[in-house]
């Protein structure tokens, strides 16, 4: 998988998303729930909007000078015994890992919920060198198992629903129990267990790197990354390279920043933080590690009006206020990042070419602006993508593009208004029921499909006025 | 240990943000706010053990409280409400001050007792796998967020907190702050003083859970199912 999820068209798969029920309901009730949260807990605090200050300050400084905090990463994690691989491309982050897998001759590599590792398709990488695969985060474990992309950020299996999980696991894995929440993740604590006891290598994600001690913050709730962690004697990290923060006193408020804003907790379950090996006599821990720092087009943003996309926590708060992301659902983005700062970050790191619908999937309400814990202009950056999309990339749909253009030449010409006005009505009669149109030709089919349009007045506002002027009743 | 690609790596970040590439010269700025040190500011300690002890409850932890001399009769209770039959416990500098040194001996007259012990290597681990209850010291408790913050060595590992059905942790009344502010400040500093963090500081808050299947909170997923806090004063 890359940052690309299908070669759906764009109106496929938002047909699709609208068409399924579950998916909605299930995404209506997790936005209501995550959303109320967050606000509890900002409300608890008291000072929300200081923290979301402190959040964008870390943010920015942060990426002002993440020259300099890398070099420092790097230099830090080499002191602990670690190896640092900075990879500018997908294939070259893949590259290096294969190679350490392939030297550690390893079967079975273990994993903790990973969005760069998804977005720079890794497990296709070691699957084809024989590797076995293992996504340990259960709702990552759902969709491996499934072959299903991620549709949220943080729930990844949200469009998913019990009967399917159970299904899945029969067919994959022989499960023979009931559909019930504690029955199921029962099961995926046996079989990952043993998994996790058996992996000859670890990968991890990265939440927040810290530079004055080259260590690496995951923040979950299973305890699969302790695990994974813990138990294999070779570990490698994998870091989109913004994923940094200068200190430990930053880390911390970052982290406060993401469990509310993410799931409305205080601090999730586990705030796993790991340095380089183990040290001497410790037994869990790897005794050879890997940090592997992506850039994949994140560099490209440095500098740029949009450099501030590139401070997200990755919380998903965005996601859980969208109206479109709750009626379209996560797969219609065609993005592993769906949501606002989906739309706003596929385009720049994956090109305006497959992605110009994106930033058009949004009602601009600036409910994303508002929730976002580190202050990033969503909406605003949104409409500059549209800007860019028309004006320069020449981008927009050609329906767009010749309906601008009839309308143009209709408006302007005063003949062609008044007649169509004046037909508009006759026109659409074989349509019409009661004064309102139920099933609309042509562009109202899709106004429609949904809701009633109503019928053109009798008289046009045109006609009334000129009646009106000369005395007429009105 | 390698490092690599980073000069082209950095120096294209540097071209980018339209400077040279910075090496140093970097120090963090005065933040305009700092709502973090703001939060329960003044608060006694008994304050924020009650704190910690409210929010148990939303973090499906059991609390106790006990004296010193009574820690064996309170951890006794703890085991046997949890049927266990075997505990790992981390080979801790404080259990002799806590009489948990002999706590544990007479625990093995009816427990399987494991004390961990670095010379057995990975035996720790498969020990660790098959028993019923981990038990360990935290290190720092976080009383906003009832997290007890576990720091690793080679006397105490993460196995122990981690693979059991069931975990203890034995909290000292003196390591409670208001929140992870003040550990993650320590740790800050003892950087800056030159003392390395632990190759592992885990902030564990309460039994591991997971929300992924139709967002129902399932208690226990590849972490403990059970967890009890045991305040010591």
């Amino acid at each position: 998988m890359s940052i690309k999820i299908s070669e759906a068209p764009y109106k496929e798969r938002i047909g699709k998303g609208i068409d399924n029920d579950f998916m909605r309901q299930a995404v209506s009730s997790a936005q209501g729930r995550f959303r109320n949260g967050r606000l509890t807990q900002a409300e608890e605090l008291g000072n929300w909007e200081d923290w979301r200050q402190l959040g964008e300050e870390i943010r920015s400084h942060t990426l002002e000078n993440i020259d300099y905090y890398l070099y420092q990463l790097s230099e830090e994690v080499e002191k602990r015994g670690g190896n640092v691989f900075f990879a500018e491309t997908a294939e070259e982050a893949n590259t290096y890992i294969e190679n350490v897998v392939k030297k550690k001759n390893a079967k079975k590599v273990v994993k903790t919920k990973s969005m760069v590792t998804e977005e720079i398709g890794l497990n296709k990488t070691l699957e084809e060198i024989g590797a076995e695969v293992v996504e340990s985060d259960l709702g990552e474990w759902i969709l491996q198992l499934d072959e299903d992309p991620p549709s949220h950020i943080v729930t990844p299996a949200l469009h998913k629903n019990r009967q399917q999980i159970k299904n899945t696991f029969q067919d994959k894995k022989g499960y023979d129990k009931s559909d019930t929440p504690e029955e199921l993740a029962s099961f995926a604590r046996e079989q990952l267990r043993q998994d996790f006891l058996t992996a000859d290598v670890g990968i991890t994600g990265c939440n927040f790197a810290i530079a004055e001690s080259g260590s690496v913050t995951l923040v979950t709730n299973e305890g699969n990354a302790e695990m994974v962690t813990s138990l294999p004697d070779t570990q490698i990290s994998v870091m989109g390279m913004e994923r940094l923060v200068p200190t430990w006193e930053d880390m911390e408020v970052l982290v406060s920043l993401l469990t509310r804003a993410a799931v409305g907790q205080k601090l999730t379950s586990y705030i796993t933080t790991i340095t380089g090996t183990r040290l001497e006599e410790e037994i869990d821990g790897p005794d050879d590690y890997h940090l592997v720092i992506v850039d994949n087009g994140r560099s490209k943003i440095l500098g740029t009006e949009f450099q501030s996309a590139l401070h997200c926590i990755r919380c998903a708060a965005c996601i859980n206020v969208c109206p479109v992301y709750r009626h379209v659902g996560g797969h219609a983005y065609n993005s592993i990042y769906p949501g606002p700062i989906g739309a706003v970050l596929t385009p720049l790191l994956d090109g305006y070419e497959d992605h110009k619908e994106l930033p058009y999937t949004s009602s601009l309400c600036a409910a994303c602006t508002e929730a976002c814990p580190v202050k990033i202009p969503l909406h605003e950056q949104l409409i500059r993508h549209r800007e860019i999309i028309v004006e320069e990339e020449k981008k927009s749909p050609a329906s767009e593009k010749i309906m601008m253009k009839g309308f143009a030449q209709w408006a302007s010409n005063p003949a062609a208004y008044k007649l169509s006005t004046k037909v508009a009505r006759t026109a659409l009669k074989p349509w019409t029921k009661d004064e309102y149109v139920e099933n609309g030709p042509g562009p109202l089919k899709g106004w429609t499909d949904v809701r009633d349009f109503p019928a053109p007045a009798k008289q046009s506002f045109r006609s009334w006025w000129n009646k009106r002027q000369k005395g007429g009743e009105a | 240990m390698t490092i690599q690609n980073r000069d082209s790596f950095l120096s294209n970040l540097a071209a980018n943000l339209g400077r040279p590439q910075k090496r140093e010269g970097v120090t963090r700025p005065e933040y305009s706010v700092q709502p973090q040190h703001e939060v329960f500011k003044d608060y006694s300690a008994e304050q924020l053990i009650e704190v910690l002890k409210e929010h148990c409850k939303v973090i499906h932890t059991d609390f106790v409280r006990t004296e010193k001399s009574d820690l064996q009769e309170a951890l006794k209770k703890v085991l046997d409400g949890y049927d266990a039959v075997s505990i790992i416990a981390s080979n801790d500098k404080r259990n002799q001050e806590y009489g948990l040194d002999k706590a544990y001996k007479e625990f093995a007259k009816e427990f399987d007792v494991h004390v961990w012990d670095a010379s057995l290597g990975k035996e720790n681990q498969v020990i660790a796998e098959r028993t019923d209850v981990g038990i360990s010291f935290s290190d720092i408790t976080l009383a906003e967020s009832g997290t007890v913050a576990l720091m690793t060595n080679k006397d105490n590992g993460r196995s122990i907190s981690l693979m059991p059905k069931c975990y203890i942790a034995i909290i000292p009344k003196e390591t409670i702050v208001p929140r992870m502010t003040q550990a993650a400040a320590r740790i800050h500093q003892d950087n800056e003083n030159g003392t390395i963090p632990p190759s592992s500081v885990c902030f564990v808050t309460g039994p591991s859970n997971s929300a992924d299947i139709e967002m129902n909170l399932i208690v226990g997923v590849h972490g403990p199912v059970k967890v009890t806090y045991i305040v010591v004063d």
